[in-house]
């Protein structure tokens, strides 16, 4: 089924989406991909601290071209810098950090997304593949808050948001809420509650592309 | 006297026996003890058991220990980039055995290892695949605060290698923004541990206060200017 009237948001615009969520202040930690691109769109005058599971707080932008210094990398393995007053630390801290429930706030993407909020995204399961984790599990895990980013759609139009994952999982009921390219839901334990979906496109005909019950907005 | 310096790799290495587990700090190539890992490839030890974030990038270090069919085992927690060739190549041909390992987990067994824990119940990896022993069978689990927790055991190493920045002759450390990664974890987690660093400091001559490593976790370095060796 098609939703031929409605613009899905691009990812830039998605990551606008995302940033606008983001509370001054808060320790933030971006997935490898499209969350990677939130720290370009944080509101100007708010003060949010990106942390890196390689050792990093207060991470900042992409070096100038000639600057780049491979002992300052992010989680993606790609040049960034440090703001002042960022700083650095060993692997079993910056875990910490995470599970200790530390960070407010880990933005990842994902293959599969239950109404409940469980999170597949390290592996496709697939014979032959090469799994590799890296620190998905434990972000979803300890992050205060796990938002997932992603289309809501395969490119082949299948849902990326089911009743149960299909592939294997990163955590279970970890996901609190859906930045996607047609809507923004959040996962309950009463099943996916819809908090805003692009012009053009109704609750219902969102419910028919996604396959899943929504429950209506919550009240402002 | 303490002089935890040494002339040359092999000496600081000493020996290292078949079979051996190898902690190699580094995440990607930040970090990574290349001149430490040469060293040990041209020492000879086989069958050994890697413990690395990754699975080697490019043909250097990690990959190039790999290449000359000196690993029988990796514990990692991201092998597979756009440059692993060498690990993709041995893993799909059935000739190297992967433990794959949350990252937080990762540091946190050897955490744990120094510390002398003798296992410890995490929340990540609870209910997923990874929840699994080596041989297939579930790890020990327990709900605690109504929260569901998996039994994770230290890794000891019989050595680890680690890339520093700078050091003195009684083996405290310092390193060098996000390369330090790994270090100060495996270095606590070895039997016996063997850094690099790119400058040699009189005793005192490193603050007290930003030591990373403290010497007593350390049992031989050597001094690698950074001219020859980036």
């Amino acid at each position: 089924m098609n939703a031929p009237t409605c613009t899905p948001r691009s990812k830039d615009e998605m990551a606008r989406r995302v940033a606008a969520d983001i509370p001054d202040g808060a320790y933030v930690n971006l997935g490898i991909g499209m969350p990677t691109l939130v720290a370009n769109h944080i509101p100007a005058g708010r003060d949010v601290i990106l942390h890196s599971e390689n050792g990093i707080l207060g991470m900042g932008p992409a070096p100038a071209a000639g600057l780049e210094d491979m002992d300052l990398i992010n989680a993606g393995k790609q040049p960034v810098t440090l703001r002042p007053g960022g700083a650095f630390f060993h692997h079993a801290d910056s875990f910490a950090m995470m599970r200790g429930g530390h960070l407010d706030i880990c933005v990842l993407g994902a293959f599969q997304v239950s109404a409940r909020g469980d999170l597949a995204n390290w592996s496709t399961g697939e014979a032959g593949a090469i799994p590799a984790v890296g620190g998905a599990m434990d972000l979803a895990t300890g992050a205060r808050q796990t938002w997932v980013m992603m289309d809501l759609l395969t490119k082949q139009g299948q849902s990326k948001l089911v009743a149960q994952c299909s592939y294997p999982l990163t955590g279970i009921a970890c996901v609190k809420r859906i930045y996607g390219d047609l809507a923004t839901l959040d996962c309950t334990p009463e099943g996916l509650r819809l908090v805003d979906v692009v012009p053009g496109l109704t609750p219902d005909t969102l419910a028919a592309l996604i396959g899943l019950p929504l429950l209506p907005p919550a009240r402002a | 006297m303490i002089d935890k310096t040494a002339d040359t790799l092999a000496e600081a290495l000493g020996p290292v026996a078949d079979g051996a587990t190898v902690l190699i700090g580094g995440f990607g190539t930040a970090g990574i003890p290349t001149a430490l890992i040469d060293g040990l490839i041209a020492q000879g030890a086989r069958e050994l058991t890697v413990v690395n974030n990754n699975a080697g990038n490019g043909e250097t270090g990690l990959a190039a220990l790999l290449k000359a069919g000196r690993v029988r085992k990796i514990i990692c927690s991201f092998p597979r980039q756009a440059d692993s060739q060498v690990f993709d190549a041995l893993y799909r041909a059935g000739r190297i055995e992967l433990e794959l390992v949350p990252q937080g987990n990762l540091a946190e067994r050897l955490r744990a290892a120094g510390a002398g824990i003798g296992a410890f119940f995490t929340p990540t990896g609870y209910g997923t695949a990874l929840a699994l022993a080596p041989d297939g069978t579930p790890k020990e689990t327990r709900i605690i605060n109504g929260r569901g927790h998996v039994l994770e055991q230290p890794i000891h190493g019989d050595i680890a290698l680690v890339k520093a920045e700078r050091g003195d002759r009684w083996g405290n450390l310092t390193y060098r923004m996000a390369a330090r990664n790994f270090g100060p974890v495996m270095a606590t987690a070895a039997r016996h541990t063997v850094a690099t660093v790119h400058e040699l400091v009189e005793l005192g001559g490193l603050d007290p206060e930003a030591i990373v490593t403290p010497g007593i976790f350390v049992s031989r370095l050597v001094c690698i200017p950074r001219e020859t060796h980036a």
